[in-house]
């Protein structure tokens, strides 16, 4: 009994320093924390809020999800349908019927 | 799969209401521009629709409403979508997937909203075709199919 408790000791010490490190974020949508301006904190433009800024303008689209998506992180989808495909063809590889059976 | 061949209920629910799934499944990939939404979502729809007839009449009576045969050809030519707008837009002069260079004759912007549009649709044939085939797969052998 007294062997068991040191994980979940440790586990509770883990979630009281994620709780704690949580309170350090800034809040959603606060324009005035640096994570959301438009420079990050080593002076460098932040890609986010280009994506936020522009879709409209670049691909005359509202959804701004759907730009990022496909157009920005076009590489990125292309890589996930690829996984997928990569995922039913090998469905189809282990799990077909073998006509050799005995 | 055990089935009951008579379940008239079941069976008449699932034809009825599969063809709105896909109506509304359409909606969601051709509405992605617009509303939350997209290729993914809207493919997953698609196929929800099929298996779930698939669920209902029994594998060997769906096969009149989509083939076993075509699950895996749909979703290789969703990807092939994909990749040929990449390379369609490599061969006009641009990056690859630089749809900006696709030659539709219109301004920037609205050829890359095609473009965006072109690969929505990729996206939501494979992955129809992939998960119904998936589905297809592991019923493969079972003697009620």
């Amino acid at each position: 009994m007294r062997r068991n408790a040191l994980p979940y000791l440790a586990l509770a010490a883990f979630v009281g320093l994620l709780v704690y490190a949580s309170f350090g974020l800034p809040n959603r949508g606060d324009a005035s924390a640096a994570l959301n301006g438009p420079l990050s904190l080593a002076g460098t433009p932040n890609a986010a809020t280009h994506y936020i800024r522009n879709p409209e303008r670049d691909a005359a689209t509202p959804n701004m999800v759907t730009v990022i998506l496909a157009d920005y992180r076009g590489y990125d989808t292309m890589g996930e349908e690829t996984v997928i495909l990569t995922a039913g063809l090998i469905c189809f590889l282990i799990l077909r019927r073998t006509r050799s059976r005995p | 799969m055990t089935r009951n061949e008579n379940d008239v209920i079941i069976t008449v629910v699932a034809r009825v209401v599969s063809p709105f799934i896909m109506l509304f499944a359409l909606y969601v990939i051709f509405h992605g521009h617009y509303s939350p939404g997209g290729g993914f979502q809207g493919g997953t729809m698609l196929a929800a629709a099929v298996i779930l007839v698939r669920l209902a009449a029994g594998s060997h009576l769906a096969q009149k409403q989509f083939p076993r045969s075509w699950a895996t050809p749909l979703g290789s030519v969703g990807v092939l979508i994909y990749w040929g707008t990449g390379f369609a837009a490599l061969l006009c002069g641009g990056n690859f997937l630089d749809y900006k260079f696709l030659p539709l004759g219109m301004e920037a912007a609205k050829t890359r909203f095609f473009g965006i549009l072109s690969i929505e649709i990729g996206v939501g044939l494979a992955v129809m075709g992939i998960l119904t085939a998936i589905y297809d797969d592991l019923l493969e052998g079972d003697p009620g199919d």
